[in-house]
Formats: structure tokens, C-alpha cells, sequence
């Protein structure tokens, strides 16, 4: 199968998505130089640093027939258009009872790894899960990646597309022609049966590459990338940890009312999967911190493999629990 | 651009419609059987009346969180605005929006919007959509003097200037933005003004004139649709009621100031004119009342025979299909 990075593979799903509907346009600080190119300065369009503005035109714009995306590019730019997301998107469709539909697409990247110090590389995800009203994923692969946005612009709903710093320049195979994957399906990415790792986006091959490692120990770990923040797929997720009775969750954002605790909340409040815990759920988060800027520093922050295989280790072998010591 | 007898017997019917119906949610309020809040637009009805005048039925209108008349202005069902005030499964939202977030899409109003300045992004981009048709058609934002000084009208205006939209802004200046008075707020004392710092004509008008608001509006409207971009229009007007019906909350407007803007009654002022035209008798303008009343009183008795939504229906509507 042919390689994209992952970069390429959302620009490919734009592209094709543009070519077959004219009611797609694109508005963006800076838009990719091949889309004003190809579709021209009025359905590629070079907008003001206005985010607030151009969050709300795109959802008038999807309510009039059109089919908008906005790209916020940083996910920190999207936080100038927090009226427009939470107030506006998420409760328009209801809020209205129905009356129409918004199908807008805001794509934001997230996520460290580019030194870009406390504002761009954040990962802010769980602000945005809390709402009401959005979809919204976090793929960590080109092909997942190209096939969740195609899902999304065809979605009638307000989408975001959460995209990570980490792997834009990184390769995966993406197939040929025409495919998408549907929002709110997880995908096991590794199987195994001593213990689950929830992980999404760049920690996905962090847990995979933790997962290597530890084969070597005669620990079987499986692996499941949700890919869809919300929808989240609870089922898949809590089938897992049924089979494994253990749980390790991976998350670049930090652990405090985050994507983390959803995955710890659904698993451990289904009767049927807590009780087939054999050991406490185990998080590993950024440190809750603003990112600092040096490497090393930044690093210090962020969860790696490293820190994941010894959350594993830690399921595996138990530890003392804070009461106790 | 005068107005048939028609035309503005229609406009005063209007008018009164949007009183008499805001008398009415007030007194149901304040009675138990409207809940949350209610924001009254009495004192400013030419505005609504005035622009939606201009329009054509496929022109976008949005609103704000004093949004009845903008509905009634625009062509709204009475019926589904007052069954939705009264929590009902057959109002505009399905019970979900109440006096805050009542949209028609249909006839092309937007939304009413519980955020100051939420709804100028919002039909800034039904007037992109509109440029993208190419069919002529306009949209047009309704907002307050409190709004002008919120970054989403300034990025708009810019935004709007900048692509040549098709847009109308109607800054409806009523001095306050809820109890605090516009004076204190502003650095300058017109809205208007600030036009020129998008490079677009900036238009102040008596609000309280429906021949002049219908005039600036059209003007504004004919060169949206002819393509040479938007139209600032800053409306000076006045709520008669406090910010919002809720018992209690304080108004810092004399009531001095109340009366002298009661004095320019905006349908005392058509009415007169009419009746000075010899375009209304007084029998006309006492069956206009009555025939108003009548639409009010079936409105609400539409209302209170409505059910109210079923509790699961809370979780409907989440998402389209």
C-alpha cells in the first residue's frame, strides 16, 4: 500500500471531498498553497485573524446550504471562538429544535513535541467533549486520519477534527480510492490479554512501541485507539478491559476532568466491566502543568513509552496504594 | 421610495401586532405561564418593521435576545412564537429555545440569540452565502449600541468590507446596554461613526420613524444587492419597559427620560400620518386594534391548548441525520 504522511493524508481527504461537493469551502489564516491553487481564492478562502468571526460565518454559512470548513490550524486559536463553539455550534441545532442543519468542520492540531512552549501545545480536547452538541476525533494514523474527515464533512453536524502536532510529518499506508471510517468506532491497534491501553493520537505508537517491550517480559498488552473523542466508543472499550481486567490510559493532556477520566468513569461504572478489574486504573497523563518551552522540560512533562510501560508494569504487578503508605 | 397606504397600513398593523403581543407575553410572565425571561421590544418597533419592509421574502434576518419583534417583522407565526414562550411541543423550537431562541429558518430569521453579539458572525455568514449564490439576495444583522462595542461587530464589519458582503448592520441604539447607559460605554456617542473605519457608509437614523428607517434601509438593502458591499445603519430608539420583565431589577433611567421618549411614540407617529394622508379613519384604526387583539388572544389560546413536550423529548434534536 502506497505511504502518506499524515499531513498529506488530510489534505488528500479535503481535496477529494472539495472535487465532488461545490457546497464545500475552506476558510483559513494561510491556507494550504495546492487548495487555493486547485479551488481558487473563493472557495479557498485567505481569511482576517478573526477566529471569533469566521467560527460563527462558518455556521451561518452551513445553515444557508453550504458546507464550510474551518480551519483554526493551532487548537489555541480556536479559544478566541469559544463563544461561537459553545454557545453558538454546539447548541444551535437544538436549541432551535431541528429547524436546520450545520455542517460545519473545524479542524485544530494538538499536542506537543514542537516546542512550541504553553500556548501551541495544548491539548484541550476535554473542553470541548464537555459540550453538548459536537463531534469530534483525534486519529492517530494517515489513514484514520483521511477517513474520519471524509466522514466529517459529509456529517450534518458541527465536526471538529483534532490533529496532532506530533505526526503531521509522520508516514503510514493509506489506501487507494474512495473510504472513509465512521465516527465512534474504536480500532484495536495491537491485541493482547494481560492489560488494556486506551491510548489516543501520538501515544498510540508510544503504547505500541511499550507494548513491544514488554512482549519480550511475557506481557501481552492490547491497545485501543478510540479515534472518536465523542461519539466515544464505550462498548469496545469496556470489551476490552473485560478481557484483559487491567487498564492503563494514555493521554498527552493532562489528567484533571480530562479524556482520561471519561475512559476511567465508563470502564469502572459498568458493573459487568468493573467487576473484571483485577488491578486500580492506571492514568498516564501530562503532568498538570503549563508546557513549558525548554526540551527538557517539555519532555519531563508529556507521557512517552517509557512511562507507559511502567504504568503497565504497575497494573501488572499492583503497587501499594496511597493509603497504605 | 413612498410608501403605498398599503404598504404602510401593513407596517402599523405590524407594529401594533408586536405591541400587543409583548403586552401580552409580559402579563402571562409576570402571571406564572411564561418562564425564564422575557425581553421587551415596545418603543422600538419601527425598527424591525422599518427594515424587514425593505426586504424580500428570501432575505436573512438575525436577531437578538429582544427578538419578538424581529420575528413578527420578518413573518413569524404568532401561534408557534407564543406556544414556544409558553414551553409547548408546538412552539418554533419544539419548547427547547423559549423567548431567547426563537428561529424561523423558513422565512428566513435566524435566530434570536441570549448572546450579545453572538448572532453578527453567525449572519455574516448567511450573507456569504448569499454572495456565493449571486441570486441578490441580502441578510441582515440586528443588534444593540451594547453590541457595537463587542469584538465580533468590529470583525464582522471589517470581514463584511473586506469580501463586499451583501449585508445590512442595524445597530438599534436605545441608549442602554441592559442597565447601564451607552453615555458611560462609549468613546464616541454614535455608532455610526465607526463606519469609516471599515470604509463603508455609516447611517444615522431617527428609529422612531418608520419613513425613515424603511428609506436608510432600502438604500442600504439596493446596494447590497448590487453588489457594492455592506451598510452600517445606527437606529436611535428607546425600550419603553426595563431591560427585561423579571420583578426587581434595578432601571436607572429617569422617568423623565421615559416620558419624552414616549412622547415619539413610533405608532402614534405612523398613525397620525396615516390619518393626516386620510389613509386611515378612526372606525379603520379601532377594527385594526380589535383584529390585532383577536390574533393575540388565538395565539395564546393555541398555546395553552398545546401539550407540553414529552420529558424524553429533551433528548431529541441533538443531532441531524
Amino acid at each position: 500500500m502506497r505511504e502518506l504522511t499524515y499531513a498529506q493524508a488530510g489534505l488528500e481527504a479535503i481535496t477529494e471531498e472539495m472535487r465532488k461537493d461545490p457546497r464545500i469551502f475552506y476558510m483559513s489564516t494561510d491556507p494550504a498553497v495546492p487548495l487555493m491553487k486547485e479551488f481558487g481564492d473563493k472557495r479557498v478562502r485567505a481569511t482576517p485573524i478573526a477566529e471569533g468571526a469566521l467560527t460563527g460565518i462558518a455556521i451561518g454559512a452551513a445553515g444557508s446550504g453550504y458546507r464550510p470548513i474551518m480551519d483554526w490550524r493551532q487548537v489555541t486559536f480556536s479559544f478566541v471562538a469559544m463563544d461561537q463553539i459553545v454557545n453558538q455550534a454546539a447548541k444551535i441545532h437544538y436549541m432551535f429544535g431541528g429547524q436546520r442543519t450545520f455542517p460545519v468542520l473545524y479542524r485544530a492540531n494538538v499536542g506537543g513535541g514542537t516546542r512550541l512552549a504553553a500556548q501551541h501545545c495544548q491539548c484541550p480536547y476535554s473542553m470541548f467533549m464537555n459540550l453538548s452538541g459536537l463531534k469530534m476525533f483525534l486519529p492517530s494514523t494517515p489513514a484514520d486520519l483521511k477517513g474520519l474527515l471524509k466522514t466529517a464533512i459529509r456529517d450534518n453536524n458541527p465536526v471538529i477534527s483534532f490533529e496532532s502536532n506530533r505526526l503531521l510529518t509522520t508516514k503510514g499506508p493509506v489506501p487507494d480510492g474512495d473510504y472513509t471510517i465512521p465516527l465512534g468506532v474504536a480500532d484495536i491497534k495491537r491485541q493482547g490479554s494481560d492489560v488494556t491501553v486506551v491510548a489516543v493520537a501520538w501515544l498510540v505508537h508510544e503504547a505500541l512501541a511499550a507494548a513491544e517491550e514488554l512482549a519480550e517480559s511475557g506481557i501481552s498488552v492490547e491497545v485501543v485507539d478510540p479515534r472518536t473523542l465523542v461519539p466515544l466508543d464505550a462498548a469496545a472499550i469496556r470489551a476490552s478491559v473485560r478481557k484483559t481486567g487491567r487498564l492503563v490510559i494514555a493521554d498527552e493532556a493532562g489528567p484533571t476532568a480530562g479524556f482520561s477520566a471519561e475512559v476511567a468513569a465508563i470502564v469502572t461504572e459498568d458493573p459487568a466491566t468493573f467487576a473484571k478489574l483485577k488491578a486500580p486504573v492506571k492514568r498516564v497523563c501530562a503532568l498538570n502543568v503549563p508546557i513549558p518551552y525548554s526540551p527538557v522540560l517539555e519532555d519531563h512533562v508529556f507521557p512517552d513509552r517509557k512511562r507507559i510501560a511502567a504504568g503497565i508494569r504497575e497494573a501488572i504487578e499492583g503497587r501499594v496504594s496511597a493509603a497504605a503508605e | 421610495m413612498n410608501l403605498s397606504p398599503d404598504k404602510q397600513r401593513a407596517m402599523l398593523r405590524q407594529m401594533l401586532t408586536i405591541r400587543t403581543f409583548e403586552e401580552r407575553a409580559s402579563s402571562d410572565y409576570h402571571a406564572g405561564k411564561i418562564y425564564g425571561v422575557v425581553h421587551c421590544y415596545i418603543g422600538e418597533e419601527a425598527v424591525a418593521v422599518g427594515v424587514c419592509g425593505a426586504l424580500e421574502q428570501g432575505d436573512q434576518i438575525i436577531s437578538t435576545h429582544r427578538g419578538h419583534g424581529h420575528c413578527i417583522a420578518k413573518g413569524a407565526d404568532l401561534k408557534r412564537m407564543m406556544a414556544e414562550l409558553y414551553g409547548r411541543q408546538t412552539g418554533y423550537c419544539k419548547g427547547k429555545g423559549g423567548s431567547m431562541h426563537i428561529a424561523d429558518f423558513g422565512i428566513g430569521m435566524l435566530g434570536a440569540n441570549g448572546i450579545v453579539a453572538g448572532g453578527i458572525s453567525i449572519v455574516t455568514g448567511a450573507g456569504l452565502a448569499a454572495q456565493m449564490d449571486g441570486k441578490g439576495r441580502v441578510a441582515v444583522s440586528f443588534f444593540g449600541d451594547g453590541a457595537s462595542n463587542a469584538g465580533p461587530f468590529h470583525e464582522c464589519l471589517n470581514i463584511a468590507a473586506a469580501w463586499k458582503l451583501p449585508m445590512v448592520y442595524v445597530c438599534e441604539n436605545n441608549m442602554y446596554a441592559a442597565q447601564t447607559a451607552a453615555a458611560e460605554t462609549h468613546a464616541m456617542p454614535d455608532v455610526a461613526g465607526r463606519a469609516a473605519g471599515y470604509g463603508i457608509p455609516g447611517i444615522i437614523v431617527d428609529g422612531n420613524d418608520i419613513f425613515a428607517v424603511y428609506q436608510a434601509a432600502a438604500r442600504a438593502v439596493a446596494r447590497a444587492r448590487a453588489g457594492e458591499g455592506p451598510t452600517l445603519i445606527e437606529c436611535k430608539t428607546y425600550r419603553w419597559r426595563a431591560h427585561t420583565e423579571r420583578i426587581g431589577q434595578p432601571d436607572f433611567r429617569t422617568e423623565a427620560e421615559i416620558a419624552a421618549w414616549k412622547q415619539k411614540d413610533p405608532v402614534a407617529r405612523l398613525l397620525a400620518q396615516l390619518k393626516d394622508q386620510g389613509a386611515l379613519s378612526d372606525p379603520d384604526w379601532q377594527a385594526m386594534g380589535r383584529e390585532v387583539t383577536a390574533t393575540i388572544e388565538s395565539a395564546v389560546a393555541f398555546a395553552e391548548a398545546s401539550p407540553f413536550p414529552a420529558p424524553e423529548q429533551a433528548l431529541e434534536d441533538m443531532y441531524a441525520a
